[in-house]
């Protein structure tokens, strides 16, 4: 069968592109404080926190929307 | 509600930090499960996500052009339809560009034909793919690239256009509004969309850090405020039946969610007082 267009045949490839340099602020878990209730993880753009609450800092921005939602002020931002 | 664990969205996507657009495309899809084919239109999703030779995407994706997603998904559908491929979603994502200007007549024809597919709009009121230029979908007082504030104007002058009102009186079975900031919200209503038999349309509210001007950590908070100020209602529409879904306890006045954006900052008391008589009237008439 002709293709038409572009076609790109490995899904997800843009993990090959670390987008973690762009971040100026990194967001560090105090896990000890964490009560697990995922919001972070559901918020985070990249979808780059783990559901044991580990961040991939390859892909983090640094957007901080993590530590802004977080009820208990457990994710700190700190400056690279 | 149990919540997916599975992601269909990867990172090494182009997206500002504190993107709202693919946060909602994250929870969408962790609804619909990897037996999925989406649709985008022209628009920041189809930029961000598809940067060529890559994909942010892990399930099976097509872009054609700005003003056809519904069309497109309505041929992906027709083409499932055909193979006897009854168990596959097909979902369509586009910007308020490509959903209230450039893609609403292919939309109202996807509606009309009755295709079962889900089209969900992420709406940051403007086309900011492009630079922040005003949409039939950007709020009365906005000032954008094209409709700036100055001497002689107080930004955008026309009131948002109501999109999921106009699909809802195309009388299909699912119409509804959401918004990132109220996840379990929308991942209901994305469930519902997907269990529908025929066109089902979810209008997602979604701040956006560059072209509203807000710090990016501000996202879900601002989508909040939206909803709290009864800025954004939250509202579901099955089978005809209007219903909210969701109540402000006590509903914040509109000044809290304009002050805390660049494109309102510039509204004088009179404007913002205009804003709020309409959003009372609004409220008002649902009782929020």
């Amino acid at each position: 069968m002709t293709s038409i267009g572009a076609t790109v045949k490995e899904p997800g490839s843009s993990k090959n592109y670390k987008t973690g340099s762009w971040r100026t602020f990194k967001p560090i878990l105090d896990k000890e404080k964490c009560i697990d209730c995922e919001n972070c993880i559901l918020f985070c753009p990249e979808g780059c926190i783990n559901k044991d609450y580990d961040i991939d800092y390859d892909y983090c921005k640094g957007c901080g929307i993590c530590a802004e939602e977080c009820p208990v002020k457990a994710i700190k931002m700190e400056r690279e | 509600m149990e919540i997916p664990e599975e992601e269909f969205l990867a990172p090494g996507h182009r997206a500002c930090a504190g993107c709202g657009a693919t946060i909602g495309v994250r929870l969408a899809l962790k609804m619909l499960g990897e037996n999925t084919v989406a649709v985008s239109a022209t628009g920041c999703l189809e930029v961000i996500t598809t940067p060529y030779p890559e994909t942010a995407w892990k399930i099976p994706w097509i872009h054609v052009a700005f003003e056809n997603a519904a069309a497109v998904a309505s041929g992906v559908e027709r083409a499932l339809k055909s193979q006897g491929k009854s168990d596959v979603n097909v979902v369509a994502f586009a910007g308020d560009g490509g959903t209230a200007d450039i893609g609403l007549q292919a939309l109202s024809g996807a509606m009309e034909r009755g295709h079962n597919i889900i089209y969900i709009c992420y709406d940051n009121e403007a086309y900011m793919n492009t630079g922040v230029q005003r949409s039939g979908a950007t709020p009365y007082g906005a000032s954008t690239t094209t409709s700036p504030h100055g001497k002689e104007s107080f930004g955008e002058d026309k009131p948002k256009k109501n999109i999921p009102m106009i699909m809802a009186a195309h009388g299909v079975p699912y119409v509804a509004t959401a918004s990132i900031s109220y996840p379990e919200d929308f991942m209901n209503k994305v469930k519902k969309a997907k269990e529908t038999d025929g066109p089902a349309y979810i209008h997602l509210h979604q701040p956006c850090t560059t072209g509203w001007g807000y710090d990016p950590s501000k996202t879900i908070e601002l989508g909040r405020l939206a909803v709290e100020t009864g800025s954004w209602i939250l509202y579901e529409i099955v089978d005809g039946e209007f219903k909210v879904t969701y109540r402000p306890m006590q509903r914040k006045p509109v000044n809290v969610y304009l002050e805390s954006q660049k494109r309102f900052k510039h509204l004088a008391d009179e404007e913002k007082e205009r804003i709020q008589n309409y959003v009372d009237q609004i409220c008002a008439e649902l009782k929020i």
